[in-house]
């Protein structure tokens, strides 16, 4: 239990896909500029992380990895087919989401036209093959935990993608120098964002019985964290207009 | 240019600054600001993400009048993870600790906006060479960006290029370190990326007016 907590709040918060790894660079510019679309497509990466990376988890154990192949039988034992998994993995994704895209406009079109029109985009979305490949390189030990850090890796995207968009709606009132208006500013933000959240780094460094049990106690403040980073970004934005209006 | 017709000469030379993908279309950016951290690495990521796309751009290009549309988008991928995968083998036979530090992002070289993007925008429709040239070209103008960050990344955060001390000896206070100057860390870390991308931009949108974007 305490390994899923801890697992939980690192994903989101310590490396978060988008300020500490940079996955998802693409969608997370290209898509922010306005909240409810932000929302849509930051809801279907959540989505389809929690269910490609429980999958890929299972093929990485019983068909890729070194020795994975045994349970076919004892001569099949030393295969190692892990070369494979990139094309198998980029399958998986590309098939799960056309998949969930049959089975969401069927069963739920309300659910299917905000998310719907983001699905196709996700397939090529470096986050989640990212997730997939993170997952296999971190060696995450059950298909409990893969599907946590599925869950908690999408949240982590959600949160920071839901953020920038935010600030990117404030920001349309404010003088930015006009060399540096859209792209440039955002980048600028990211990396304050991502300076931020390396504050993070310091939860969960205690000794192992001390690493989870705070956990719970710290999230409270956590939020406010990720409030105040907001807050700060915007700060510094407004501060550096007043700098140039001056 | 003699090789070349100036129309084709543009393919290559545009990507290069007023069309670059990084800062101009917004493609690429994961691998951009991940693995900048060392030039060397940048250089390797900029050829193997040359590679892949100017033989994908080749081969989309001779397969164009065969693709389903529905299902292109599944072509396409098969295709990079193909070449991806021999990047990804060959760095690990040639170049074992390189691609340790590179570690995830060969593989995330399949979900590079750039290789869709390309893939989709010029060589569903148009022939093979020009696509060749096409994949080059905006295969040059990420790497232009990777190395530029690279450069000053390795520079000011460890005061080494390609692994060679160029600003002197940091433990025992030659060259520059003899008169109190000290290595800039935080340029290592993966917010300082972004930042350098985002001046990047701006010396660029600077010099160009045409570039400027709407708030």
């Amino acid at each position: 239990m305490l390994e899923h907590v801890e697992l939980f709040f690192k994903s989101i918060f310590i490396d978060n896909m988008v300020f500490a790894t940079f996955l998802g660079m693409c969608s997370y510019l290209a898509v922010s500029k306005k909240v409810t679309t932000a929302v849509g497509l930051g809801a279907a990466v959540i989505f389809v992380l929690a269910v490609t990376v429980p999958l890929n988890w299972l093929l990485d154990q019983y068909l890729l990895q070194e020795g994975a192949l045994s349970w076919l039988g004892p001569e099949y034992a030393d295969y190692n087919l892990s070369f494979l998994s990139f094309i198998l993995f980029i399958a998986t994704i590309a098939t799960m989401v056309q998949l969930v895209e049959i089975v969401v406009e069927k069963f739920s079109p309300g659910l299917y036209n905000s998310l719907g029109i983001f699905l196709p985009l996700i397939a090529v979305n470096c986050a989640i093959l990212g997730g997939s490949l993170f997952m296999q390189a971190r060696e995450i030990p059950s298909l409990g935990l893969a599907f946590n850090y599925g869950l908690s890796s999408g949240i982590g995207w959600f949160l920071a993608i839901l953020t920038i968009a935010a600030i990117r709606e404030k920001i349309r009132y404010s003088n930015v120098p006009p060399p540096l208006r859209g792209l440039g500013i955002t980048f600028i933000i990211t990396g304050l964002m991502a300076i931020g959240f390396m504050s993070f780094g310091g939860m969960l460094t205690g000794g192992d019985e001390e690493v989870a049990a705070p956990a719970p106690q710290v999230t409270q403040e956590q939020e406010e964290d990720v409030k105040n980073t907001k807050e700060e970004a915007d700060e510094q934005t407004v501060s550096f207009n007043q700098a140039i209006k001056e | 240019m003699a090789l070349l017709s100036k129309k084709d000469s543009n393919l290559i030379l545009d990507p290069l600054a007023d069309n670059n993908p990084i800062t101009i279309q917004v493609l690429g950016i994961c691998s951009a600001l991940a693995i900048t951290a060392e030039l060397n690495a940048s250089i390797v990521m900029a050829l193997s993400v040359m590679f892949v796309l100017g033989l994908g751009n080749v081969v989309i290009s001779l397969m164009r009048g065969i693709i389903p549309s529905k299902i292109r988008i599944i072509v396409q991928l098969v295709v990079v993870a193909t070449l991806v995968i021999i990047v990804d083998q060959v760095l690990k036979a040639f170049a074992y600790e390189l691609s340790k530090t590179l570690a995830v992002f060969v593989g995330l070289i399949i979900t590079n906006c750039i290789i869709m993007g390309r893939f989709e925008a010029f060589a569903l429709g148009n022939g093979p060479w020009r696509s060749f040239l096409d994949g080059i070209g905006n295969a040059a103008g990420y790497g232009l960006i990777l190395v530029i960050v690279g450069f000053f990344r390795e520079l000011l955060g460890s005061g080494t290029l390609l692994g060679f001390p160029v600003l002197g000896d940091p433990i025992t206070k030659t060259g520059l370190y003899s008169i109190g100057y000290e290595n800039n860390g935080f340029m290592l870390l993966s917010p300082m990326a972004l930042i350098v991308v985002g001046i990047i931009i701006w010396i660029q949108r600077s010099r160009n007016r045409a570039l400027i974007e709407e708030n």
